[in-house]
């Protein structure tokens, strides 16, 4: 849906919205005048993705199902109702799947088709996560991929790619790092990064948190 | 040190939890999208087949994405006939009339457009 504006000079004291804000407005005013949408809720719902979900839920599960065994139990069995146990549930968290990775698998998480991934736990996901490099490279070239991302994985463990889709959402859960035994659940989840939960880095060190 | 290491490399663009939405519009397009879903105009697997069609074709640094957001809910709700491409199209001109009789720095209303003409209640 692409046309031109003509843009006249002679009105420089007027405003000017890009071709995308003037799209985006157009189905703003139809879709509140059908009835489809309020204003208001949408300012809620960017509030909500903004400030209040993010990675910090999904480090909670990392964290509590690092420290508490019979959580990361049900966590593996079904993780939609142990997530959901935290508070963390909804939107594109409805079908949850944890893997976890061990010293003989590294599992890693892309959609290949577009971008699905578990909001509830993550946030939204971040600009390379929706690139057609890193959707692409996934699947063909795992290690490689690793590799940009500062890691080299030992050749005895092995990669497990996890394709995600509309139906089914996947978490890593990292392996615990060494010498947290003494660690709260807090310190452990401060340990947890964003990337380690898809696959794409690990957990932080003990005495690196941020 | 390792971050400075992956400033460099080209192929994957890492972010370091950079802004969600890199312009409002992007937000508001979001949001239309969860709302019209809340509200069951379709299902997210309907949502996620337009979306991919829309990302397919494109190489996609991640930066584009909510072009392709936005296109796709444009197709989604013509396809559902909510409204139509020439309402949409109409619109679109009405709110850049709008814009550009707006003083810089006022809020943008529809009615400053000067060809605006109420609809009825």
């Amino acid at each position: 849906m692409t046309h031109s504006h003509d843009h006249g000079h002679e009105d420089d004291h007027g405003s000017e919205l890009s071709e995308a804000a003037l799209r985006v407005r157009a189905l703003e005013t139809i879709l509140t005048e059908k009835g489809y949408i309020d204003p208001a809720a949408l300012d809620a719902i960017i509030d909500t993705y903004e400030t209040k979900i993010g990675p910090r839920n999904g480090a909670r599960v990392v964290a509590k199902a690092w420290a508490d065994p019979a959580y990361k139990a049900r966590l593996m069995t079904d993780a939609t109702s142990a997530i959901a146990e935290l508070g963390f549930s909804g939107r594109q968290g409805e079908h949850m799947r944890v893997v976890e990775n061990t010293n003989e698998l590294h599992n890693l998480v892309v959609c290949t088709l577009c971008s699905c991934y578990p909001w509830p736990v993550l946030g939204l996901p971040p600009v390379w996560y929706k690139s057609t490099p890193y959707r692409s490279r996934a699947v063909i070239d795992p290690r490689g991929v690793l590799k940009d991302f500062g890691f080299e994985l030992p050749a005895k463990i092995k990669i497990r790619v996890w394709d995600s889709t509309a139906e089914m959402r996947y978490l890593v859960l990292p392996m615990r790092p060494e010498g947290t035994e003494n660690l709260s659940e807090e310190a452990l989840a401060d340990l947890v990064t964003r990337d380690s939960m898809i696959g794409t880095g690990l957990p932080l060190k003990k005495g690196r948190a941020r | 040190m390792i971050r400075n290491l992956l400033a460099v490399l080209p192929e994957i663009h890492r972010d370091d939890g950079g802004p969600i939405f890199q312009n409002p519009w992007e937000a508001q397009a979001f949001a239309m999208v969860v709302a019209l879903h809340d509200k069951g105009l379709f299902t997210w697997g309907e949502w996620v087949e337009v979306l991919a069609q829309k990302i397919k074709s494109a190489d996609d640094r991640g930066d584009t994405y909510y072009s392709h957001w936005l296109a796709a809910l444009e197709q989604l709700v013509i396809d559902k006939k909510v409204t139509s491409f020439e309402s949409l199209h109409a619109l679109e001109e009405a709110w850049d009339r709008a814009a550009r009789a707006t003083p810089h720095g006022q809020p943008i209303e529809l009615k400053n457009d000067p060809a605006f003409i109420p609809t009825k209640a």
